[in-house]
């Protein structure tokens, strides 16, 4: 017997492809122009939301049928933040480094709606190894594209891809720059994120036309 | 027997369980890390001193910052720091401890008019002394602190920059080598005034040559990080003006 059944490999799959958190649901887009002007800003991000959302799924899951409807908005906030805290103090206390690193993100990730919306849709409503899967699905689709927008803004921004130049120097001008190219200083802005955010859904959805919302 | 969870005081009683679970997790957690956490920050901040002094693992990688390793940092701070001052008061006094200081209680108190200590520290090396001076200040979105070491002639011989959430690939880049390193060399002087150094776009001077004007280049993007920087070191100079001209050569 398979180790997932096909409905399991479905609860991952999705987010990645035809249901992606981003792309398709247009959630987890703040931190999406946020933290992609480096490449490894975007992996780093995506690990730690890979981390929270899986566990954050799992304990509401498991919690599903003793959380009063009426405060479990509250709830939910509060099973996320304290997930955030002790990612935060167990990496400042033995992976101090890469702590520093992250710095800022920790802390963004609680206003991450992907992993709200997916309490509140998911979680609430399924056992703890579905939750568990669609947690590391919706975690990846966010990633995936995270990681997508982040190699194109710091190549094209900084010429760089993990902080190494990979297109020669811009100030000595070796390498590409030697024919006259020149780092788009608009895609290490914000809204260059938006705009290739914005080419990853035009690219998918002329891919797959059902996508295509009816007007 | 279902539980009924749409009670009023089903729902107090959850929320008062949820808190106390909760809090005594997070509590249990803090009280358990905080002597790493602090044995690290500690470390962190002998990394940066030395750092800002020159005393690095950098060797002959020009793009990267390489600290003293944590296992050996205790070590060197000790050999490499000869002194460390108080200042209270206009008065500087010997403290071993001088380091532990935390930079921005101090410009807290100092703001509500209270008695403040200012820690310097003296460093040598290759017969070479430094003196080592701690900043704090504001950038875009959070704090930004670092270290600048000056000789007697009031030239910068190295720096540390950090930040607690500056934008990631723009502001952030302050604690890169590329940045950092444009400081070394430059004076903070301009005639005998304390004018610091600015971080100024469009100055003509990318590559950084000109080492007496007063200005390094800015980084793209990171207008307010930059300027922020640039009133961080202005402030931490104006502090300790008064001692800095008891050690200046003339």
């Amino acid at each position: 017997m398979a180790l997932l059944s096909k409905k399991d490999t479905n609860l991952i799959l999705d987010p990645l492809t035809d249901n992606n958190p981003i792309t398709i649901q247009v959630l987890g887009i703040c931190s999406a122009l946020a933290i992609t002007a480096e490449l490894e800003a975007s992996i780093v991000m995506a690990i730690s939301v890979i981390f929270v959302m899986a566990t954050g799924n799992v304990v509401i899951s498991l919690m599903r049928d003793i959380i009063p409807s009426k405060i479990r908005i509250i709830a939910q906030l509060i099973v996320v933040a304290t997930l955030v805290i002790i990612v935060d103090q167990v990496l400042k206390a033995y992976a101090y480094e890469l702590s520093k690193t992250l710095g800022a993100f920790i802390g963004l990730i609680i206003t991450n709606c992907i992993i709200m919306g997916r309490f509140e849709a998911f979680a609430l409503a399924n056992g703890p190894w579905r939750s568990f899967l669609d947690g590391i699905g919706n975690a990846l689709g966010y990633g995936i594209i995270l990681i997508i927008v982040g190699f194109f803004r710091e190549l094209l921004g900084s010429g760089t891809l993990l902080g190494f130049p990979v297109l020669g120097d811009p100030i000595t001008k070796t390498g590409l720059y030697a024919t006259g190219y020149e780092n788009n200083g608009f895609m290490i802005i914000p809204p260059a994120a938006l705009i290739v955010v914005g080419i990853i859904i035009w690219v998918q959805r002329s891919r797959n036309p059902a996508l295509v919302e009816e007007n | 027997m279902a539980l009924n969870t749409d009670k009023n005081s089903y729902t107090v009683i959850f929320s008062a369980v949820m808190v106390v679970v909760v809090g005594s997790i997070l509590a249990f957690l803090a009280s358990v890390l905080r002597p790493t956490i602090q044995e690290n920050e500690r470390f962190a901040k002998q990394q940066n001193i030395l750092y800002a002094m020159g005393v690095n693992e950098n060797g002959d990688d020009t793009g990267g910052v390489h600290f003293i390793p944590t296992d050996r940092v205790e070590k060197e701070f000790a050999s490499f720091i000869k002194e460390q001052l108080v200042i209270e008061n206009g008065k500087a006094t010997q403290d071993a401890e001088a380091y532990l200081i935390d930079i921005k209680k101090e410009l807290a108190a100092k703001k509500k008019g209270e008695s403040y200590k200012l820690p310097l520290f003296i460093g040598e090396k290759d017969s070479k002394d430094f003196y080592i001076i701690p900043m704090y200040g504001k950038g875009l979105w959070d704090a930004i602190w670092g270290f600048i070491a000056l000789d007697d002639t009031m030239t910068i011989q190295g720096v540390y920059f950090d930040h607690k959430g500056e934008t990631a690939g723009l502001g952030a880049n302050i604690k890169m080598r590329y940045f950092m390193d444009d400081f070394t060399g430059e004076t903070i002087l301009k005639g005998t005034k304390y004018e610091g150094v600015a971080v100024s776009k469009g100055n003509n001077d990318p590559l950084n040559k000109i080492k007496d004007d007063n200005e390094v280049d800015a980084l793209s993007g990171a207008t307010i990080t930059g300027n922020g920087v640039a009133a961080m070191i202005k402030e931490s100079i104006d502090l300790y003006k008064d001692y800095l001209e008891t050690i200046r050569v003339k």
